[in-house]
């Protein structure tokens, strides 16, 4: 009929209009100064580096300075300087750590790219957008300090992506153990051929499970 | 009208309160001094009435569209204050009062001064000849619904000086879009009212309204909207009032995806404003006139209902035309110009025709009671409704239902 699609047109707008009021589900409005924004979790601006532990985030940042994020980043607003000691790091291994680490948010371009080369997940995209300095150099040229977020802090704005990291991470940690844990067993064994005894048992758990200890051999040897 | 005693206090306070001040003036001067009072008051109530239209078209739009709408604007000195941001329009108007008024160079510039004084000017004289309430009537015409029109019409002139005076193309262009627009409806407008004057009699506003007066068992009003012709008059009214003030879904004149912003792209500042003053006094206007010739005027609907004074009932009824139009805004899509003169000519014109036999035919059998009331109602609804089908779905024959060929 004529017209019905104009009263049809008009119930959905009078749905709207009612539904305002009482379902807060309906409205897109933010009414951000008054009350924080709600942003989405994939929402990206500024990158961050992430430290294991609150109480001593110098001591725990996961960052090991491999310097990729600095080669790879496109505006060239990374600059890292290498430690000359070693700290053990997420998998407790040895490694270095960035004596400095300074971001320029005033050059940084937000393309994620650090976040994507970076193997040891230690820097990731930050939701903070409320960066307005007034000075250029001393408000927007972040240091490691600065930088530094715990891992609790990357939970609370991306929880999907902090849990796989955290879940790969515990995953690599594990395994790292299982490996200091059976080349301990292997340095243990190895001085025990002069007893026939263990001579017999060896063979036993080493040959079941030949796949592991092979790698971990691979990697201590060098 | 002489004021009666026995009606309520209420209903007699303007008139009091502006025969007390027109009792301080001497004799001579009482006749200017009586209709200054008068021009003021309209100035004052719809100056008000569309200041708080806008900022409730706002919100009303908002809400229809699931957002908030304007809500900051507070007081000045009292910060706490909120007011759920009402005093939108004021600050509005101190923006459009303070900001710079410009005329291009080439422009003419007389009519460019000229054509929004003007328009506000015809866009007011509607006002003077209806009914607000039962005692409130600005001036009593005989021919009170010739005038109003007449007036009204003027309008189409102030936006075509609008339009030509701009000296730009898309002025121009709109200027002439809206004088397609408006004159193509100023027929079915006329022609929707022409039925109600056949019935009554009576080219008055105040003997209108007074003629539907009265209730069925003291609940049914005898309101013209009542009866099959009065509701398709009323109908045809209703667009053809959306159209003749330029108002969403027939807002072609101004249509800013085609236009910028039509006879307004020259225009800044108050004379801006003033505009869209006048197209808000428009509408009030005409909503004005619907009322009072469709939907009882000053009348309350029901007996009982009747302590409240005639002019409350006049603005909550315009009140509630002008929030029907904005969720109409809220709702519908703009019009192509071909689309829009078709739904004049061929549709709106045809059935308002029509429709004048209908109230012929109803002015004929008022006679008719018993079985034959029935009977009259009958033929006067199918002279609405099978027509409507009819020539309904002769002119949607393959527009509707629309196929995509490219859309899922």
């Amino acid at each position: 009929m004529l017209g019905s699609g104009i009263l049809k047109g008009l119930g959905v707008t009078a749905k709207n209009f009612v539904g305002s009021y009482h379902d807060p589900a309906r409205m897109v409005t933010q009414e951000y100064p008054d009350t924080p924004a709600k942003l989405p979790e994939a929402y990206r601006n500024f990158p961050f580096l992430v430290t294991e532990n609150a109480t001593d985030p110098m001591g725990t940042l996961r960052c090991v300075a491999c310097q990729i994020c600095e080669k790879e980043c496109p505006p060239q607003c990374i600059y890292i300087e290498k430690s000359k000691d070693k700290k053990p790091d997420a998998t407790g291994k040895p490694q270095l750590y960035p004596a400095v680490f300074a971001i320029d948010t005033a050059v940084c371009m937000s393309c994620q790219l650090c976040v994507e080369v970076c193997p040891f997940d230690a820097i990731k995209m930050d939701h903070v957008f409320e960066v307005a300095a007034t000075n250029r150099f001393e408000g927007l040229l972040l240091n490691r300090e600065q930088l530094a977020k715990p891992n609790e802090y990357f939970h609370q704005i991306r929880p999907t992506e902090a849990a796989e990291v955290d879940g790969r991470l515990t995953a690599e940690r594990q395994a790292a153990a299982e490996k200091a844990k059976a080349a301990a067993a292997a340095k243990a064994a190895a001085p025990k051929p002069t007893t026939p005894v263990a001579g017999v048992a060896d063979p036993g758990p080493a040959s079941p499970r030949p796949a592991t200890p092979k790698p971990a051999e691979g990697g201590t040897a060098p | 009208m002489s004021v009666v005693a026995t009606d309520s206090f209420l209903e007699r306070a303007p008139l009091l309160f502006r025969d007390w001040i027109v009792g301080h003036f001497p004799v001579a001067l009482q006749w200017l001094v009586h209709h200054l009072l008068t021009i003021t008051a309209i100035l004052t109530v719809f100056g008000l009435f569309f200041a708080f239209t806008t900022i409730a078209e706002r919100k009303l739009l908002a809400r229809l569209q699931n957002r908030l709408g304007p809500n900051r604007s507070g007081l000045p000195w009292f910060r706490t204050l909120k007011l759920w941001g009402l005093t939108q329009p004021f600050a509005d108007a101190i923006k459009a009062i303070t900001k710079e008024d410009i005329v291009p160079a080439v422009a003419d510039q007389v009519l460019h001064f000229l054509a929004p004084v003007v328009i506000v000017a015809f866009s007011l004289l509607g006002f003077a000849v209806l009914p607000f309430g039962r005692y409130l009537i600005p001036v009593e015409l005989d021919a009170a619904i010739l005038y109003f029109f007449a007036a009204g019409t003027a309008t189409e002139l102030a936006i075509f000086m609008a339009g030509w005076g701009s000296r730009n193309k898309y002025s121009l262009l709109a200027a002439m879009r809206a004088l397609a627009q408006l004159i193509s409806y100023e027929l079915p407008l006329i022609l929707s009212v022409v039925p109600v004057v056949l019935v009554t009699g009576t080219l008055s506003t105040r003997d209108i309204a007074l003629a539907q007066g009265g209730w069925t068992w003291g609940v049914l009003p005898h309101w013209h909207v009542f009866t099959p012709w009065g509701f398709a008059g009323f109908l045809i009214f209703l667009v053809a009032a959306l159209a003749e003030s330029n108002r969403s879904p027939f807002d072609l004149p101004e249509a800013e995806s085609e236009l910028i912003a039509g006879h307004l792209t020259e225009y800044s500042g108050f004379k801006y404003a003033l505009f869209f003053m006048a197209e808000y006094f428009g509408l009030t206007a005409l909503s004005g006139l619907g009322i009072t010739v469709f939907l009882g005027g000053w009348q309350a609907p029901c007996a009982f209902l009747e302590f409240i004074p005639s002019w409350l009932w006049f603005m909550g009824k315009l009140a509630g035309m002008i929030v029907f139009f904005i969720w109409i805004r809220g709702t519908l899509l703009r019009l192509r110009i071909d689309q829009l003169t078709r739904l004049a000519w061929q549709f709106l014109v045809p059935l308002a025709l029509l429709n004048l036999g209908n109230a012929a035919f109803w002015a004929l059998t008022s006679g008719w009671t018993g079985p034959l009331a029935l009977a009259r109602w009958a033929i006067s609804a199918a002279i609405v409704i099978v027509p409507f089908f009819l020539l309904g779905r002769r002119l949607t024959a393959g527009y509707a239902p629309r196929t995509y060929r490219y859309a899922a």
